[in-house]
Formats: structure tokens, C-alpha cells, sequence
């Protein structure tokens, strides 16, 4: 079965394979393969550098929704000794950039109905996409917060009032209206975790510094010489699909 | 009615991942002219896999970029007949390939053949435990293949994948290091297995310790350089962690582009058409032969394609929908219990153990690859004595590390918040100490899990989706509580501080929700008697000579391997048959 018109192929492959494993090559040394993609991989889609705290200007969410979002999220991730919270690692620039992708409009979801009240083993089942909860879902967290808390909206309550709202939505104990505050509450924990962890290319993650907290490498993926040395932990430190972080 | 006819060809594949590329290659070297139709984008490893943006967990792990888009089409699901089914509205329990190289690109690359017990069960637990044991409603059956007919075939998909691992059994002789309780293989693997990563070694020495018998996982991750008996070149896997849910940008995971593609692009008798939608197999007037199939092609034409050959080699689910869709074989009634297209859906039924270590034992949980790791066959299948247990059917049992992905991979001690500082300390804690157990186990054919068409929801052509009813059945709930005693016992042997237990309980159900594994299987079983299969043992239609159905659709039960060694063995085997027996006379085979 050889086929000689193969030998393009071939070609092709040592080629590439002479630029892949130059991250192998090194990888021990510190030079890293990401440090390669640095100078090849398109820029990404906003400054992933940004310091904590720069400005970032919500596309989706409007002035209230957003103080929502960042005190939210300053609570299901706090600042603290531990490791960046929350804010500093930009989780909510990284909400707010979801809400106008793909995840935001539900674009691979099956949205057709009819929309049937089922089991929550099957799954979300409802019309609106995520987008469209984060909007309601702040609203009627923001009035049961107004009603609860002398006229006070979330962002403004204390951190553990903020914390027993939070709560109160996890475990449903808190009704909104119009929305599933069960459904609410977790895409926003699955966002900021997301926003966390992800690549700083997303707009979360600044500096790679929630990966310097647990020692995930972030982009560097290659670890052959890494798989034979039990009980040395692993030195370097994150790269990001845009290069180096920090 | 088609708007464009298309000049004929003698064969037309349905999807193109792995069948699809082993049967382009098997028909195009017997001269056929064959046409390829995937209704997904073409992708290769470049520009589609290439580093660093495969790195993206986000966007590949978590968001799916590889995977079918749910907005076109997906299937409903519910867990019992008198229920409503609802859409399986986002990707989470199952995820299934969508483009060019279908699964085949982001699968982990286990590589197994089953037991010669497992393509004869039904048979094999009614001589050695009795027909009574069987419990009432269970249907299972044999493949009607056995093991040893299928032998060369699991030994020239191993090549064509360059798989790594360690034989037990050459020609029946025990092999040290290899799983002894394996069918006999003509030969070792391909390439030596991968190194061991942290945690797979300790798993290694727990069991060995404990009397069962670890081997390496059998990896269609290359060990070393490789070249495939077509010339295609593998590279050795850099344990990058980013294997299952995205493309191997080291081409070092065999899939139908590393493997087969690069040949059979080139053959001059083979086309692919992408984003072209099959919508049905066209029947002749006597519904006795295929005349070939209907399409959408990428600008929403409907096309004609007429092809005296017509082999389904889409994912399990879409096979069963198109067979249905295109009124071929007899519709199966859980109620009366007759008819085969829809019969013996099956899944498989995991657990797990999350492991966590203190400071002097770092896991380096992101160096993995898809399939390195350690794996007990113990208690699987029939090696061992289902007596005294009364349930059918088992679990391998393994420690195999694929990454330390974060948003995924993520795992916490029992008591771990949820959220807020006690989350971030417990992650930052416990990250880089993780490790894990899990358990594949087997689930059975019952005759009210079935496959049939929704009544309700459609796909963007306005077809009906795909309906799947299936729960949970005590039988394979006591074979995960028995085998989460086996993973206990291990996992506590390692030597963890800390220890979280993941198995299903006695009456739970089918939770959709999170990802439990993408080998879904039945609908479209093989077997001996058209009564109870849908296609023959050599994958035909027993109605339909000119159509034959590839992939796990044909499996009558699940069993606790991963499928795809058998689906490309299967398609081999079917190969075979076309070439040697079916052109020289197109027919019924026998």
C-alpha cells in the first residue's frame, strides 16, 4: 500500500516538526515554545498586559449592570493573601466580552422550543441565552436587594450581605422574576471561573496571575522531559498564548 | 426534490472520520471511485491544530470548537417511554466530532480491543453462569463476530495508529507487563508504551501490591518517530495535556489526518465534499436497493448524488437518525419489542476517585497525554466471577493522566467551597497535588433504552431530530457500587491525604448535564438474525445489500473499553468483505 506521492507529505512534515520541537529542544532550559509563538501567533483580540485595575469600558453590560458584575465577582473570587480575587484578574472584562460572543447569544446551543419544564438532570432548558439572563437576572437581584436592604442595590450591601445574597441564589432560596436565579448564578460562577483560568487572550487571567497561584504553566505544553521525575515540582513559570505574562 | 444531479460514483461514504477514511482507503485500493460527504469544515493539523492557539482551553475544551454545533442539530432525551423527550440543548454528557476527522481528531487515543468474551456475552454468561441470569428485559447479544475473526484487523488498526503499548498475550503465551487477560494478539504494539507520569506510577505499584495485574494503557499516542504501513509519519507525543477535546498539534495522536489522509487525498479516484449534509439514503421504488443520497451542499442546494454503493460512516447517533430518516430496516417497538433500527442503545457508566497528595509528592498534573497511564482489566468484562455479584458486565479501572487543565480539570477535597476565599485556597492548595482514579464500566442493552425519531423538535433542514430514551438500570448501578470498592481500595493504597469518591448510587438517573463519555453505542446492532440486528456480521443492511453501517451503532451493548479500536477494526472487517466477497458479486453476503 506505499504511496510514493507521499514523499510531499514528508517533506512537509520534517518542516514543520523542525519548528514544533524546538519547544521540546529547550523547553528544560527555559526558553519556551511559547516564546516562539510569541513572534508567530496573531496579536490577540484586546492588550491581554492591562494592570489590575486599568480601565476597561463594558460593551454589553450598561453602568448598573456592571457595578453588579464587579462587586459579584469581588465576592465569589475576594482579594486576599492567598492570590489575585477576582477584579485584579479581570473576570469581568472577560463576562462582559462573552456576552457579545458566541456563549453570550447561546450561538451552538439549541434554542428551538418548545421550552418544557423538565427534570434539571436534562439540562438548561429556557428561551433566553446567557446574555439575556445576566440581564435579568441583575435586575431582579438588584430589586429583591432594594426590598431586602432598605433600597440598597447588590453592589452596595456589605460583603456579608453580598456573600448571603450569593448564597441565596445558589441554593434557590432567593426567587426572582422572570428569571431561574439557580440558572442565573451558575453561569455567573462558570464565567468567573472561566475568566479566571482561562487564557489571558479571553481578557481574564491578567498576567497569567491565577495560574502563577496553582503552577499551571498555561501555554508552554511540552513536557517530555517532565514526565520521569517524581516529586520535583515543576519550575517555570505561565506562558500565555500571546507570550510571556509578567 | 434534488435541484442539482450529480454525475454517479461507485461508492459514497456518509461522514468522514475514521470509517470514513478506512473505507476510502480500502474501496479507492480495490479502484472504486468514491465519493467522501462531511457536513463539517475540512481541518488538518495545520493550520486547524497548530500551536499555541490549540492551547485554548476556553475555546476548545470548554466552549467545543471541535465539536458538533448544537444549533443545527442535536438529539432529544428523556428516561423512560412515558415521558416527554427534551433537546440535548448544550454540549455536556457526550460530545460529538463535527468536520473532517470527526472524533477521531480530539479523542484521547485508548486503544483497545475487547475481550473475546465481550463479542460473545450473551453466550458466554447463559454457558457459564445460566440463562436465568440474565435479568428480565436485558438484550443483550452476541456481535456475531468473534474475536479471532477480527484479530488481524485490531492488529492492522494498531499499525495504521502506531499505537503504544505492551502485549499480555502473543499466540497465547502470558507476556510479562502486558494485560494478561486479553485475546491473543498475532503480534506486539506497534511502539513500546508511553513513559509513566507521576501519578500512573503510583497507581501501578498500589495494584501490583494489592494482586491485579496494571499495564500500561494501550496509547494511539506515538511513543517514538513512527511510519505507518502507508508512509504516514507520527511524531513523538511531548505530553502537551492537551489531548481529549482538541487536535495533537505534534502529530502525534493518530486520527484519520495523521494517519490515512495524507495517502488518499492524493488517489485520484477519491473526492471529499465538505459542509455537505446528507438529509437521506435514496431508495429504489421496491425499497430493496439504495440509489445513492441527498444533500445540502455549503450554498443550501439540495443535491442528488446517485452511487451504486453506499456506506454510513457518521457518528453512532447521525447513522441510526439517517437509516430512520431514510426508511430503511424495521423500526424498533420497546413495546412489542420487535423491529432493529433504534434497539440496544447503550452508553457506559464511569466513576472515579480524586486523589490529593501533600507537599512532597507534586503531581504536575498538565504533563499528560490522552492515554498515559496505568489500567487494570481485573474486573471487566468476564475475568472475573460474576456469581456470587449477580450483576453482568464490569469496569477497567486506571489512573491516566490527559492534563491539568484548570477550568476542566480542576478537582477539590470533600468540603471544599464552591466559591469565595475558601475556594482559592483550596484550589491553590490542592492543584498541583491532584490525581485520579476512574473506572470505565460496561452498561448493557435493556429493551427500553432505544433510539427513535422526536415527534416534536427538528434540525435546521426541518428533519426530525433524533430521540433517545435511556436511564440508569440496577444491573450496571451495581457493577459502578462494586467497582467503586475496587477504585477505593486502590486509590487509598497510593497513599493520598486526601480522598473524594465520585460513583452512582443505587436509583440514580441519567444526568445529562456533565460530561461522562462519548461512546454512545447500538441502534443499529450487528448480529446474526435479522430478527434482533439491523446490519449483518460483515456491518450490511439485512434488507439493503447496496448499504452497509459502520462505527458503534453496530455494537449490541456497550463494554468498559473504549470503542474505537473495535469501530476500526469493524470497519476493516467489513472492508474486506466488500472487496473480497460483495464486487464480485453484489449481494446479500453470508
Amino acid at each position: 500500500m506505499k504511496d510514493l506521492s507521499y514523499s510531499d507529505r514528508r517533506g512537509f512534515l520534517r518542516r514543520s516538526i523542525a519548528i514544533v520541537p524546538a519547544a521540546t529542544a529547550f523547553g528544560a532550559g527555559g526558553v519556551t515554545g511559547a516564546a516562539l509563538a510569541q513572534a508567530t501567533a496573531p496579536a490577540p483580540a484586546a492588550a491581554p498586559a492591562a494592570s489590575p485595575g486599568a480601565a476597561y469600558s463594558p460593551v454589553y453590560f450598561n453602568a448598573d449592570e456592571w457595578k453588579f458584575v464587579q462587586a459579584a465577582v469581588a465576592r465569589l473570587i475576594p482579594s486576599d493573601d492567598t492570590g489575585p480575587g477576582g477584579i485584579e484578574a479581570g473576570v469581568p472584562e472577560f463576562i462582559d466580552r462573552q456576552m457579545e460572543g458566541a456563549f453570550g447569544h447561546a450561538a451552538t446551543w439549541y434554542m428551538q422550543g418548545p421550552f418544557v419544564e423538565v427534570s434539571p438532570l436534562f439540562g438548561y432548558q429556557k428561551k433566553m441565552p446567557p446574555r439575556e439572563v445576566y440581564r435579568a437576572g441583575i435586575a431582579a437581584t438588584d430589586a429583591h436587594c432594594r426590598k431586602q436592604y432598605a433600597d440598597r442595590p447588590f453592589a452596595q450591601l456589605s460583603a456579608a450581605q453580598q456573600d448571603e445574597v450569593l448564597k441565596g441564589l445558589e441554593g434557590g432560596s432567593i426567587t426572582l422574576d422572570g428569571v431561574g436565579a439557580t440558572d442565573f448564578f451558575g453561569f455567573l460562577l462558570q464565567n468567573t471561573k472561566e475568566g479566571y483560568f482561562s487564557d489571558p487572550i479571553h481578557g481574564g487571567n491578567k498576567n497569567a496571575a491565577a495560574w502563577k497561584m496553582i503552577g499551571f504553566p498555561g501555554a508552554r505544553a511540552d513536557y517530555a522531559d517532565w514526565v520521569d521525575r517524581p516529586g520535583v515540582k515543576y519550575n517555570l513559570p505561565p506562558v500565555s498564548i500571546a507570550g510571556p505574562q509578567g | 426534490m434534488a435541484n442539482i444531479r450529480k454525475p454517479g460514483v461507485d461508492a459514497v461514504l456518509v461522514g468522514f472520520g475514521w470509517t470514513g477514511a478506512i473505507m476510502g482507503m480500502e474501496l479507492t485500493a480495490a479502484g472504486l471511485k468514491v465519493l467522501a460527504l462531511e457536513r463539517g469544515e475540512n481541518r488538518d493539523t495545520q493550520p486547524d491544530f497548530a500551536y499555541p492557539r490549540i492551547t485554548d482551553e476556553l475555546s476548545y475544551g470548554i466552549r467545543g470548537k471541535l465539536f458538533q454545533n448544537l444549533s443545527r442539530e442535536t438529539v432529544t432525551i428523556r428516561h423512560t417511554p412515558a415521558e416527554i423527550a427534551v433537546p440535548y440543548r448544550q454540549l455536556a454528557s457526550f460530545l460529538p466530532g463535527d468536520g473532517v476527522g470527526g472524533a477521531g481528531v480530539h479523542w484521547n487515543g485508548h486503544h483497545w480491543r475487547p475481550l473475546p468474551s465481550d463479542l460473545r456475552i450473551r453466550s458466554t454468561y447463559e454457558e457459564r453462569y445460566g440463562r436465568k441470569f440474565i435479568p428480565e428485559g436485558m438484550t443483550i447479544q452476541d456481535f456475531g463476530v468473534s474475536y479471532e475473526e477480527l484479530e488481524p484487523h485490531f492488529d492492522q488498526f494498531e499499525k495504521i495508529c502506531g499505537t503504544s503499548g505492551k502485549a499480555g498475550n502473543i499466540g497465547g503465551k502470558i507476556q510479562p507487563g502486558g494485560n494478561p487477560f486479553e485475546g491473543a494478539r498475532a503480534n506486539e504494539f506497534p511502539l513500546p508504551p508511553l513513559a509513566s507520569v507521576n501519578s500512573a506510577k503510583l497507581f501501578e505499584k498500589a495494584a501490583r501490591e494489592l494482586g491485579y495485574h496494571p499495564f500500561p494503557q494501550a496509547a494511539a499516542n506515538a511513543s517514538r518517530a513512527y511510519t505507518n504501513p502507508h508512509g504516514a509519519q507520527l511524531g513523538p507525543c511531548n505530553f502537551c495535556g492537551f489531548c481529549e477535546r482538541y487536535g495533537c498539534y505534534m502529530y502525534s495522536k493518530a486520527s484519520p489526518q495523521t494517519t490515512l489522509l495524507p495517502v488518499l487525498m492524493k488517489r485520484p479516484n477519491f473526492e471529499l465534499r465538505t459542509r455537505s449534509h446528507v438529509l437521506r439514503v435514496n431508495m429504489s421504488p421496491d425499497g430493496k436497493r439504495a440509489t445513492g443520497v441527498t444533500y445540502v451542499d455549503a450554498e443550501g442546494n439540495e443535491v442528488e448524488q446517485p452511487a451504486d454503493l453506499v456506506v454510513l460512516c457518521a457518528y453512532q447517533l447521525h447513522n441510526v437518525r439517517l437509516l430512520m430518516l431514510s426508511n430503511i430496516g424495521k423500526r424498533y417497538d420497546p413495546a412489542t419489542g420487535e423491529g432493529v433500527v433504534g434497539r440496544n442503545y447503550a452508553y457506559q457508566l464511569n466513576g472515579g476517585a480524586s486523589l490529593f497528595f501533600d507537599k512532597e509528592q507534586p503531581m504536575n498534573p498538565f504533563v499528560g497525554a490522552g492515554a498515559s497511564g496505568s489500567v487494570i482489566d481485573d474486573f471487566d468484562g468476564d475475568n472475573f466471577d460474576h456469581g456470587p455479584l449477580g450483576f453482568v458486565g464490569g469496569a477497567t479501572i486506571n489512573s491516566i493522566n490527559t492534563g491539568g487543565r484548570p477550568i476542566q480539570q480542576m478537582s477539590l477535597p470533600p468540603g471544599a467551597p464552591a466559591w469565595g476565599a475558601g475556594w482559592k485556597k483550596a484550589v491553590k492548595e490542592n492543584y498541583l497535588y491532584m490525581a485520579s482514579v476512574g473506572s470505565q464500566g460496561s452498561v448493557m442493552a435493556y429493551r427500553d433504552n432505544y433510539l427513535d425519531l422526536d415527534p416534536t423538535y427538528k434540525d435546521v433542514h426541518g428533519q426530525p431530530l433524533l430521540r433517545m430514551t435511556f436511564d440508569w438500570k440496577d444491573n450496571d448501578l451495581a457493577m459502578t457500587q462494586f467497582i467503586g470498592t475496587k477504585v477505593e481500595q486502590i486509590a487509598r493504597a497510593m497513599g493520598p491525604k486526601q480522598l473524594k469518591m465520585n460513583f452512582q448510587k443505587a436509583g440514580a438517573h441519567y444526568d445529562v448535564r456533565y460530561y461522562q463519555s462519548t461512546h454512545n453505542t447500538g441502534g443499529a446492532p450487528m448480529g446474526t438474525d435479522p430478527k434482533t440486528s439491523a446490519v449483518n456480521r460483515f456491518l450490511q443492511v439485512w434488507d439493503v445489500p447496496n448499504v452497509f453501517v459502520m462505527g458503534a451503532s453496530a455494537f449490541p451493548q456497550n463494554f468498559g473499553y473504549n470503542p474505537t479500536g473495535m469501530v476500526g477494526a469493524l470497519a476493516y472487517w467489513s472492508a474486506k468483505a466488500i472487496r473480497e466477497q460483495y464486487l464480485k458479486n453484489p449481494g446479500a453476503l453470508a
